[in-house]
């Protein structure tokens, strides 16, 4: 199989000239696979997931449950019970803020989160915690952008009932020990939550490896549609924790006095889901299983960037296994949307600014940084294209 | 000279570029030349918060006319508003008011312009209009 399989938008030319896509981290591009079945869902079985008996909502039903199939095989869950559909990311880590504090947190208590986390880890557990008076603790990162393990030892007590963390920082673009995490956690007997909205993408994610008790993640980086992700949790939680949204499909029964909710997963997908994103899963993941970032990439950039005089290169992990293609960096005397509207003009999409992930940018000390992210679908000459055309903005501004 | 006068010497210059490198030169240059703003007056009343780039704007009347300072830490952004202040420093409210800003799109730099972009150039230009507007006579 070609493992770059065909993305038609990567044949698409910006002012002239052609498109080198570099803002993987932010949404990656559709292969033909995933477009050929959202169009067809539409075209030939659309009808509401598990409503009728008639055979379109059969088929669309099977579809999204084979969507649902593909993920708990990618990420080797137990059961389908264990996948829960959400519309991404932060959907899934507000439902998890929502519904772990409701049942687990009180007065007091504290959910330890990094200083690397995306505002989508952060904002969900200020939002619960406030209303129960509870707090966050925060690893601090260290100038090489990992977490000081050493202070989060020292940070588990008995008033922490959950460590959150990113599984891979979308600024850093490095790998954390996660296992050392969960095996410190668990020795305390906390749970865990993964923000893997970074990892899925770029590491082999296997929960019952990893044993962490939660894991999210978003499908439009991993080459879905938009409007869909995944929570994943540990069954005795799923089944402890209260619904985080009410309607739809998440019922059993339904009186005015009371209300007995549906089996997992559907006790927390209420209303009616993203059923086509959610079925091209299958098809994303089969692209994903295959695809892997060309490896010579990351030595390559780790090195021409670090080469370049005034230039500071943000997550350079000891061991180079545990960095991932995503490149944060500065340079002395320029502003990153500068570097960034430029590189735009020459064909280059970058991202710049905060990045979501403001505390880490006040630990870094820069208002914003430029973000050169890469997928298997860039070539090797991407990424020595990206280098020169950086020289010659870098010498545009100097 | 007038606001439509400087502005049609603006879109002549830049009538002169070929393309996108060439107008980027042209802007860094003016934003390097130009020390636009005391650091005194980079003061917290004076700035506009983009998420992008930040834009200190200040302003003073004098003879009728307003003077406008300003100035941003990214260099696109400040060679963008030296023309703005190239236009519109030393023009009396009314004049203002009654243009439409709109020879930036001529130039080709609308979407420097855009709300989406959060760079503080529109929140800049509006800064502009509520001055004129405040002094109008
Ligand atoms: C680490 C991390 N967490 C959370 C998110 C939020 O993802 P989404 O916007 O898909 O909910 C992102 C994406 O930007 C991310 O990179």
């Amino acid at each position: 199989m070609d493992i770059r399989g065909t993305f038609p938008i990567l044949e698409r030319m910006v002012y002239g000239k052609e498109l080198v896509y570099l803002d993987n981290a932010a949404t990656s591009q559709k292969p033909a696979s995933v477009l050929e079945l959202e169009d067809r869902m539409y075209r030939e079985f659309n009808a509401n997931i598990h409503r009728a008996v008639h055979l379109l909502s059969g088929e669309s039903t099977d579809l999204y449950e084979a969507g649902r199939e593909a993920v708990r095989a990618f990420i080797n869950a137990p059961s389908r019970e264990n996948v829960i559909f959400t519309s991404g990311t932060t959907n899934s880590i507000n439902l998890l803020a929502t519904c772990f504090t409701e049942r687990y947190i009180r007065k007091g208590d504290k959910v330890i989160v990094s200083q690397a986390e995306h505002h989508s880890n952060i904002v969900p557990w200020q939002i619960a915690l406030g209303k129960v008076g509870a707090s966050l603790e925060v690893i601090p990162v260290d100038d090489r952008g990992e977490l000081r393990m050493d202070i989060f030892y020292r940070m588990l007590d008995q008033h922490v009932k959950l460590v959150s963390v990113a599984h891979v920082s979308n600024v850093l673009g490095i790998v954390n020990p996660v296992e050392e995490i969960v095996a410190a956690a668990h020795s305390r007997n906390i749970p865990v939550a993964l923000d893997g909205a970074q990892g899925i993408v770029h590491s082999k994610v296997d929960v019952q490896a990893i044993d962490c008790e939660f894991y999210s993640f978003s499908g439009h980086k991993i080459y879905t549609p938009t409007g869909i992700g995944i929570l994943y949790g540990k069954k005795e939680y799923l089944d402890e924790m209260p619904p985080y949204m009410g309607g739809g499909d998440m019922i059993d029964k339904v009186t005015f006095e009371k209300t007995t909710y549906a089996p997992l997963p559907l006790k927390y997908e209420a209303g009616t889901q993203n059923y086509v994103a959610a079925a091209c899963f299958a098809p994303a993941l089969a692209y994903a299983s295959d695809a892997r970032v060309d490896e010579r990439i990351v030595p390559y950039m780790m090195e021409k960037l670090q080469q370049i005089e005034g230039l500071h290169l943000y997550g350079v992990p000891e061991n180079l296994e545990r960095k991932v293609p995503v490149f944060s960096f500065t340079v002395d005397g320029t502003h990153p949307s500068d570097i960034a509207q430029i590189l735009d003009k020459l064909g280059f999409a970058l991202r710049s600014g905060h990045v979501c992930a403001e505390p880490l940018m006040h630990r870094l000390g820069v208002p914003g940084i430029l973000r050169a992210s890469f997928a298997p679908y860039n070539t090797f000459e991407d990424c020595e294209k990206f280098i020169k055309a950086l020289g010659r903005v870098l010498d545009m501004l100097k | 000279m007038s606001i439509k006068e400087i502005e049609q010497e603006i879109i002549d210059e830049f009538a002169l570029f070929t393309d996108w490198m060439e107008k980027y030169e042209y802007l860094i240059e003016l934003g390097k030349n130009l020390p636009l703003i005391d650091e005194a007056q980079k003061k917290e009343e004076n700035l506009i918060e983009g998420c992008q780039s930040r834009v200190w704007l200040s302003c003073s009347l004098e003879d009728g006319k307003l003077v406008f300072k300003a100035d941003s830490d990214a260099i696109i952004t400040k060679g963008i508003i030296s023309l703005l202040v190239r236009v519109y420093s030393n023009q009396k409210p009314e004049d203002i008011l009654s243009s439409d800003f709109g020879f930036i799109e001529t130039i080709g730099l609308k979407e420097n312009l855009s709300p989406t972009r959060a760079n503080g150039l529109v929140s800049m230009i509006a800064k502009i209009r509520d001055y004129a507007t405040a002094n109008c006579a």
